[in-house]
């Protein structure tokens, strides 16, 4: 099929699905149907080439801060800024962006894809570079087993052409990165007074009981993590000590923000450090990653959770003191159907308060709860119901709601009726 | 090998303990510690094929060790990786034999079809056994091994046979993962039990709510697979 003729059978399908206020999925199933050569012909345009962001935790809001680094040095960045992250996703947003000529008005493309959809996109266009962020227990029930996804990780480092951004804290990505010939590897890290805030799934259970472990040897990192507290972090780029406020939440956020410098400073090697400081220290959380409403006067944050480390990290991250709890879990296929994972993660910061639990697996939360001797002001499987009666219940008081990714589609739109919130197209 | 939420067992047997008026003692042993003296109740978990491979050897020299206890009524629950592992061997595709410590009669096959989602079985023994399972090795019961309960939705041990687990004096192996204690409590204070009868000859079970257990069984039946 002629591209014009797909570019506009799929814009249409766009403007169709959007109407029915539809998801971003269905016009880029289209097109990748009739053309499948589609989105390699209009990424191959790019003259900057294409950024590929992948693992576990932090795509999005990674993403997100690559992104407005870019900008400030003057690039048109092009995106899939919806977190649909399948090829098809990325096929919808290009519909979205290109002229009727199939030109695509940006400089560079900024992807953030999963680990398995990586795999997949890769084979039919290869990154210029990529960025691997961190390979943690995730959707076991989708990959298997960890290994199986950084073989997935490794794949997208074997097929990026130029350079690959890697985080060496990870045992199994430092593996992938030594691995690595005929391209560049760049490292972001932590220094070693931060290495016991983030375990490994490995570590997990032995963390609490472990006595400091001794460092291993890891290679030098372009930007490394130094410290940080509510208002900001400390960063050493390039050997030098920087300090920049920031507006991210959450401990993995402000980790991930030292993934961005480092992917931007690869691509942008002359960009002065204090200007993509400047541009840093204005990124908000993406939506639901630490993302703040208002309700009645008082904030509601919505904090995604996935897996264990990220609720755990969420958890430590945010002081639950004068604030209302709720958590919701579904598990539906986007969220993972086994619950196990509840069980690797330790709820007793919550036992001070009294925790309002939904979401079609409201029960089970419950149950982990119960052995964690957390209270439990209500258990309600019904997201809606919930919802109102939680709010209703705290009038007066902030509060922030923990919830699995189906959970907080629907909570986002039960919320967008009583007041704004920010539509993600 | 705790990579799986399987520590949800852990945390389980520990608090029902301490809530029927118990104080355990948790001994985590890691590849090379030197074993506790006769311990109450040993329990282990899945992990990666890598993790696996990790804990290999170390688990063959304290095998006998272990298969003493099983014989003298230790009660153990083995989940998934340790399940294959405390049969005869487990033979991966590539044919290689990962000798077991055979104390369950049974041997299994890495194949290229993972088993996986969730699980509903059940026994004359516990009822109701409820679960997610995730895994690509298939087990075969040998003649003098009984299955831990017979699959009613899912795969179990392998993908024809209809049963699942393993049951051998009070050892039980099992594929089950949810964790598997916190929704099964009958399965929870079995062990329980035969561990305090074992050691102090009597055992009065108190009142737990298992309120949210209930609920959250009733509510996993009917999820897709």
């Amino acid at each position: 099929m002629p591209q014009s003729l797909t570019i506009i059978l799929g814009k249409a399908v766009r403007y169709a699905a959007r109407l029915r206020g539809g998801g971003s999925a269905l016009p880029g199933l289209f097109v990748e149907r009739i053309s499948p050569s589609f989105v390699p012909d209009t990424l191959a345009q790019l003259p900057n080439g294409i950024v590929v962001i992948s693992g576990t935790n932090g795509k999005t809001t990674t993403t997100k801060m690559v992104v407005a680094l870019l900008e400030s040095q003057g690039l048109k960045v092009f995106t899939n800024r919806t977190g649909s992250n399948f090829v098809r996703g990325v096929a919808a947003a290009l519909l979205g962006e290109i002229d009727m000529k199939g030109k695509l008005d940006a400089d560079i493309a900024v992807l953030e894809l999963d680990e398995a959809h990586a795999v997949k996109f890769v084979e039919v266009v290869p990154p210029r570079y990529s960025l691997l962020l961190n390979v943690m227990r995730d959707q076991l029930d989708r990959f298997g087993e960890i290994d199986t996804t950084a073989r997935m990780l490794d794949q997208i480092a074997v097929a990026t052409t130029d350079t690959v951004v890697v985080n060496r804290e990870d045992e199994r990505l430092r593996t992938v990165g030594s691995l690595i010939t005929g391209k560049t590897v760049r490292y972001f890290g932590l220094h070693d007074t931060l290495l016991s805030q983030f375990p490994t799934d490995d570590e997990m259970h032995e963390a609490a009981s472990a006595t400091k472990k001794k460092p291993a040897q890891r290679p030098d990192a372009d930007v490394v993590l130094k410290n940080f507290n509510e208002q900001g972090a400390a960063f050493t780029i390039n050997g030098k000590d920087f300090v920049t406020p920031l507006k991210l939440k959450g401990v993995y956020n402000i980790y991930n923000s030292a993934a961005a410098l480092a992917l931007v400073r690869t691509i942008v090697p002359k960009a002065s450090i204090n200007s993509l400081l400047g541009a840093l220290s204005t990124v908000t959380p993406a939506f639901g990653r630490g993302e703040t409403l208002t309700v009645a006067g008082h904030p509601l944050e919505l904090v995604l959770v996935k897996n264990p480390a990220g609720f755990r990290l969420g958890l430590e991250s945010y002081d639950s003191e004068g604030y209302a709890t709720m958590i919701a879990i579904n598990d539906n296929y986007a969220d993972g159907r086994d619950m196990s994972w509840l069980w690797d993660v330790d709820f007793t910061s919550l036992s001070k308060d009294s925790v309002y639990v939904t979401g079609v697996r409201a029960y089970d939360m419950a149950l982990r709860l119960q052995y964690d001797e957390v209270s439990m002001e209500k258990v309600n499987t019904e997201l809606a119901k919930a919802l109102a009666e939680f709010i209703e219940l705290h009038p007066d008081t902030p509060k922030r709601i923990y919830c699995t990714y189906t959970a907080m589609l629907t909570l986002r739109k039960e919320l967008s009726k009583i007041t704004r919130v920010e539509v993600v197209s | 090998m705790n990579i799986y939420g399987d520590h949800g067992n852990l945390q389980v047997i520990v608090r029902r303990l301490e809530w029927y008026g118990y104080t355990p003692k948790v001994v985590s042993y890691n590849v090379g510690d030197k074993l506790p003296k006769n311990p109450d109740i040993i329990i282990g978990g899945g992990g990666q094929d890598s993790g696996q491979l990790k804990i290999h050897a170390d688990l063959l020299k304290i095998g006998p060790t272990l298969k003493q206890w099983a014989n003298d009524g230790t009660p153990m629950l083995m989940v998934c990786g340790l399940y294959q592992l405390f049969g005869h061997f487990f033979r991966t595709l590539n044919n290689v034999m990962i000798e077991g410590i055979g104390i369950l009669d049974v041997e299994t096959y890495g194949t290229n079809e993972r088993l996986i989602g969730n699980i509903i079985t059940t026994s004359d023994k516990f009822g109701d056994i409820i679960g997610y399972e995730n895994h690509s090795g298939q087990t075969y019961l040998g003649d003098s091994a009984h299955p831990f309960a017979t699959v009613v939705r899912g795969a179990g041990n392998n993908a024809k046979d209809g049963h699942e687990g393993a049951l051998y004096k009070n050892v039980i192996g099992t594929y089950l993962h949810g964790s598997i204690l916190p929704k099964n409590p009958a399965v929870a204070d079995f062990l329980i039990k035969t561990a305090v009868k074992r050691k102090y000859g009597s055992f009065s079970k108190d009142l737990i709510d298992d309120m949210f257990a209930t609920m959250a069984r009733e509510v996993a039946r009917d999820r897709p697979r």
